[in-house]
């Protein structure tokens, strides 16, 4: 197979998962909407396209590493399809662990909004890395990077769910379709349990990331765009995690804090890569 | 005399409320959400310590807010007053937090565990059982690594005393951290050099461009060192100009000894805890300038400056030698092109046809006035222009007053020279931490406790930070201790009521 070749497998895949991730969808808007229990046949059903979806996807982005003889995060196309992946993947483990199908809904709708916004705006044919980025320090700060993404996203949609799960039963109690979603304390237990279990990775991403500016800018740490936020999202999750162990902050309030948390993450994501400039802008030497 | 005394009572009330305020878990949260809040302008507006340039322009282009945003530190954000109050006071509070604990945690180390709580039913996971069998739950505690605390009828168990451990270590590598990075900053320099091939680097300061050093460093805490370069070679992927390789040959003397050494973009040459790293690169056009009698004026390399990814670059030939003083201001394209808007630029960055474009200017270079001059620009203001031409290898161009030849270029690389003493304390900090966090999220902490009562006894668990799993456990050692579990529905019933 040659790189070109690869390079358009890799398309194909992806485009196919986007089919699959769609019909997920619809299976879970539907099972949400009429179906009362929440182990039905029809969420069976749309869970097995998610893990189908997964794999699709995770061939594509497979494929584009294969085609550039590298790890597929060189861009900001590369970085969407992995964090797609490492999102479902992380809904996928949760789920399992958990039994979360209510979430399928909002983590399907997520997913495609990612692979349409990658596919359509951030679309780059596929190509080598400039020599700053080649290095064995990027491959494990950006998996870090990108699964604790998956994973901050994950919390952040539980977060949003809690809040609006929270209003309605502060004014006119649950619609029908929300009762299968469980209590709102677990909902707040959940969040706090992703959060704790991806803080560490978080930290260690930004570590790798330091050790890899070191190695190839001469400083560790240069409060660059990039870097700047990445320092805010630790902070705010150190933040939240201590609002939640040490202040005693339960529900709404931390529900909010997990959500400011999350938003930073995406703001460096998008604003950061996009407009920013600075180093992390990869214009290479 | 009564009411001096009452006021110092008042000062020391207040300052233990003030201290009891800081080290407040409230205020530590605050520090850290203000902390975040401060850390934004600084990636909003252009900081000096990145990029001066930008900073002036700001200020050219905002004179009105850039001078009070400069006051008020926004263009160095991360040294400025406010941002340094916050991370101190946030780290007196640590310190101040995470002490007293550590004393309290190193006691509780060594002691057995707390005492039975009076009423058990009070406490979370409470189970009545009707056997009474406390020596085998003891020892399935005891397998299970808890450590016990015996009273009269009753024990109490504990494990995952090192979640507690962890926490302070996070904590305390935090300031690790923090003295790391203050280590770099006051003994601590860094330095820029540009070097063609060739050329012999001696670790001296007048040998920079460029060298800052740290408040607690000076001229002789160089170490002494000697880098010449002998090959640059940069490799550029064809299908779309990007750069795939950089690689510097240099040799290095110390200490009398004479080693070659490879230098590439992450892989930076360490001497000691100096590390120079490979920043940026360029071209430098040899020329050969005779005055009218055919006598040598000039010969030599000349630095220029890359415009853009395919290296165009533009510089500045100076000639104050001649009378009157020649000047050509000159652009190397390594590949070269035309295109009918833009004139002269280059299609690939490396060099496979390559143009001199120079315009000669005669007159006055200003370089005696005293204004510090770019050596990539010359300021034709009292010259005037008598030649203009592209020059391909080895062509001459006579000017009048002289000819110029362009008999080649050599590549020129900028180094960045660093020493951070503070580096290995600051990787040493962060893995203490990582580590430190780690055991401080996954080790559970949990107590249990039993109790003999009339007809059986009763059993409670407490897991810190609500933690789950604690329930499982003590159904799994209420089995394995051979305890009826019969009545432990009704039991759970009853608590729910
Ligand atoms: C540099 C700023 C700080 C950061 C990044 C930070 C981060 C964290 C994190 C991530 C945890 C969760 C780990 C765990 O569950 O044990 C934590 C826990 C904790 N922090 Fe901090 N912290 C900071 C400052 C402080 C300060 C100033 C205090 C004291 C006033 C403090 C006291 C505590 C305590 C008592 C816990 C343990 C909570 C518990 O497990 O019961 N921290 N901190």
């Amino acid at each position: 197979m040659s790189d070109r070749q690869a390079a358009t497998y890799s398309n194909y895949l992806i485009y196919s998962s986007m089919i699959v991730f769609t019909l997920a969808f619809f299976l879970y808007a539907f099972s949400v909407a009429w179906q009362k229990k929440s182990e039905s046949r029809t969420s069976n059903f749309a869970n097995g396209q998610m893990v189908l979806g997964f794999v699709l996807l995770t061939a594509g982005v497979v494929l584009r590493g294969v085609s550039a003889h590298r790890v597929p995060w060189g861009n900001m196309y590369e970085f969407s399809i992995t964090g797609a992946m490492a999102f479902c993947g992380a809904f996928l483990f949760a789920n399992f662990k958990y039994k979360l199908n209510w979430l399928g809904l909002p983590v399907s709708i997520a997913i495609l909004l990612t692979l349409g916004t990658a596919i359509t705006l951030l679309y780059r044919p596929s190509a080598p890395l400039v020599p700053a980025l080649r290095s064995t320090w990027l491959v494990i700060h950006v998996s870090a990077a990108i699964i604790s993404g998956g994973v901050f996203l994950l919390a952040n949609t539980i977060a949003a769910t809690y809040l609006i799960l929270d209003k309605y039963e502060r004014t006119s109690g649950r619609p029908d379709w929300a009762k299968r979603i469980p209590a709102l304390e677990t909902l707040d237990l959940l969040c706090y349990r992703l959060v704790a279990f991806v803080f560490p990775l978080w930290t260690f991403a930004v570590i790798a990331g330091a050790i890899w500016a070191e190695a190839a800018w001469g400083r560790y740490w240069g409060w660059d765009p990039k870097e700047t936020w990445a320092f805010i999202t630790w902070v705010a999750y150190a933040a939240y995690l201590h609002a939640r162990l040490t202040v005693g902050w339960k529900g709404r309030k931390a529900a909010w804090l997990c959500l400011l948390a999350g938003s930073t993450f995406l703001f460096n994501y998008v604003y950061v890569n996009v407009w920013g400039s600075g180093k992390h802008t990869y214009s290479g030497l | 005399m009564k009411k001096g005394n009452s006021n110092e009572l008042e000062q020391s009330a207040f300052f233990r409320w003030l201290w009891r305020q800081l080290t407040s878990m409230r205020i530590a949260l605050i520090l850290l959400l203000l902390l975040a809040i401060a850390s934004i302008p600084g990636s909003i507006f252009p900081q000096r310590t990145q990029n001066p340039i930008r900073v002036q322009s700001f200020l050219t282009e905002n004179p009105g807010v850039g001078k009070f945003l400069d006051r008020l530190g926004f263009f160095d954000v991360y040294g400025s007053a406010w941002f340094s109050a916050i991370y101190l006071l946030l780290f007196i509070s640590l310190v101040g937090c995470v002490l007293p604990r550590a004393l309290v945690h190193l006691k509780e180390s060594f002691a057995a565990p707390t005492l039975v709580p009076r009423y058990l039913n009070k406490m979370s996971h409470y189970q009545k059982i009707s056997d009474t069998n406390l020596t085998l739950l003891e020892k399935n505690l005891r397998r299970k690594r808890y450590r016990i605390r015996i009273e009269p009828a009753a024990l109490s168990a504990e494990k995952g005393y090192l979640r507690e451990t962890g926490n302070l270590i996070f904590h305390l590598s935090l300031v690790v951290i923090l003295v790391a990075i203050a280590m770099g900053a006051l003994y601590g320099n860094k330095g820029d050099v540009i070097l063609n091939t060739g050329d012999k680097f001696v670790n001296v300061p007048t040998s920079y461009d460029n060298l800052s050093f740290g408040r607690f460093q000076n001229e002789n805490s160089l170490p002494s060192f000697k880098l010449t370069i002998n090959e640059f070679r940069a490799k550029y992927d064809p299908a779309n100009n990007q750069p795939l390789d950089y690689l510097l040959k240099a040799n290095l003397d110390q200490n009398g000894s004479s080693n070659s050494v490879e230098i590439k973009v992450n892989q930076p040459l360490t001497i000691g805890s100096t590390k120079i790293y490979l920043q940026a690169n360029g071209y430098a056009p040899i020329v050969l300038v005779k005055d009218k009698a055919g006598k040598e004026i000039f010969n030599g390399a000349v630095n220029f400056l890359p415009q853009d990814a395919n290296l165009t670059s533009i510089g500045a030939i100076k000639i104050p030698d001649m009378n009157p003083q020649i000047g050509f201001v000159s652009s190397f394209l390594p590949t070269a092109d035309r295109d009918p808007v833009r004139g002269g630029f280059s299609s690939y960055p490396e060099v496979l046809d390559p143009r001199l474009l120079i315009s000669v200017w005669q007159g006055d270079l200003g370089m005696n006035t005293g204004v510090p001059q770019s050596v990539y620009r010359i300021n034709t203001s009292q010259m005037q222009q008598i030649g203009l031409k592209a020059l391909s290898v080895n062509e001459s161009y006579d000017f009048g007053v002289g000819t110029i030849t362009f008999t080649g270029w050599k590549p020129w690389v900028n180094l960045q020279i660093v020493n951070d003493p503070g580096k290995s304390l600051a990787l040493i900090g962060a893995i203490l931490a990582t580590i430190g966090l780690l055991m401080s999220l996954f080790i559970r902490q949990r107590r249990i406790w039993v109790k003999k009562i009339e007809g059986g006894i009763e059993i409670a668990g407490l897991s810190k930070n609500e933690i789950p799993g604690l329930a499982e456990e003590i159904s799994e050692l209420i089995n394995q201790s051979n305890l009826s579990s019969a009545n432990l529905s009704k039991n759970r019933k009853l608590r729910r009521q």
